[in-house]
């Protein structure tokens, strides 16, 4: 594990293994990365948001669980952004297969039935008050 | 050699200054959730404005002048202030509950 992150951070090590690819792969990765944070800072403006702009839910406390499951998602986004970014680095200058990831269906799936979730919670509130 | 005139580096500078401005929208959301609690709150929006600083400083070469070496530490260290934005948002709503 400390050997994972070590390599996160140590440009050294990384330009060290492999051979130096075509530019332009690096920084299609570097994107990927980029598009990949913002997707996680996007999801902890929209926790801190809930925090926020939400009025109080009938549900006690459900504003802030919603806050913090979103928050929590954005900051696992990140650190799964870089350790992903670093093993496609690594495969790049090496030749090899690209990693293989189920974090993007996981993700799409809690999003997903996250909203699902809700969609339900706001139906039965409408019900109940006609 | 690659004939694409340095777009590939352009677009990964906007990219990177996409998210710099996504940074800062969420400093902001954070500054506004930490002032509300007293004075631990005003330290904590010191905090969250001085990581927001030091990310900027940090990443405004790539963001401006770009970059074409792999293995950078700008790319990790960006990573790591956006889980701390996480785990700081989280403590601040937590905190916001008592």
């Amino acid at each position: 594990m400390w050997q994972t992150i070590r390599r996160w951070f140590d440009p050294q090590e990384m330009r060290s293994v492999g051979r130096t690819p075509d530019y332009r792969f690096s920084l299609a990765n570097e994107r990927t990365f980029l598009a990949w944070l913002r997707t996680g800072l996007a999801l902890i403006a929209g926790g801190l948001a809930a925090a926020q702009f939400l009025p109080p839910l009938p549900v006690r406390h459900l504003r802030e669980a919603i806050a913090i499951a979103l928050l929590l998602l954005g900051g696992a986004v990140a650190v799964r952004a870089v350790d992903h970014w670093s093993r496609t680095e690594r495969a790049i200058r090496l030749g090899e297969e690209l990693p293989a990831s189920r974090f993007p269906a996981v993700l799409a799936l809690a999003v997903g039935v996250g909203s699902l979730l809700l969609v339900a919670a706001v139906l039965v509130r409408a019900i109940g008050e006609w | 050699m690659t004939g694409d005139g340095g777009l590939q580096a352009e677009r990964t500078r906007l990219a990177w200054r996409r998210t710099l401005l996504a940074l800062t929208v969420v400093t902001v959301l954070t500054v506004r959730q930490a002032v509300t609690g007293g004075p631990t709150g005003v330290l904590l929006a010191g905090v969250a404005v001085l990581g927001w600083g030091a990310t900027l400083a940090l990443c405004w070469g790539r963001a401006t002048r770009g970059a074409l070496r792999t293995g950078t530490r700008p790319v990790p260290l960006t990573a790591l202030a956006t889980a701390g934005y996480a785990l700081l948002g989280a403590l601040l709503v937590l905190r916001g509950m008592w």
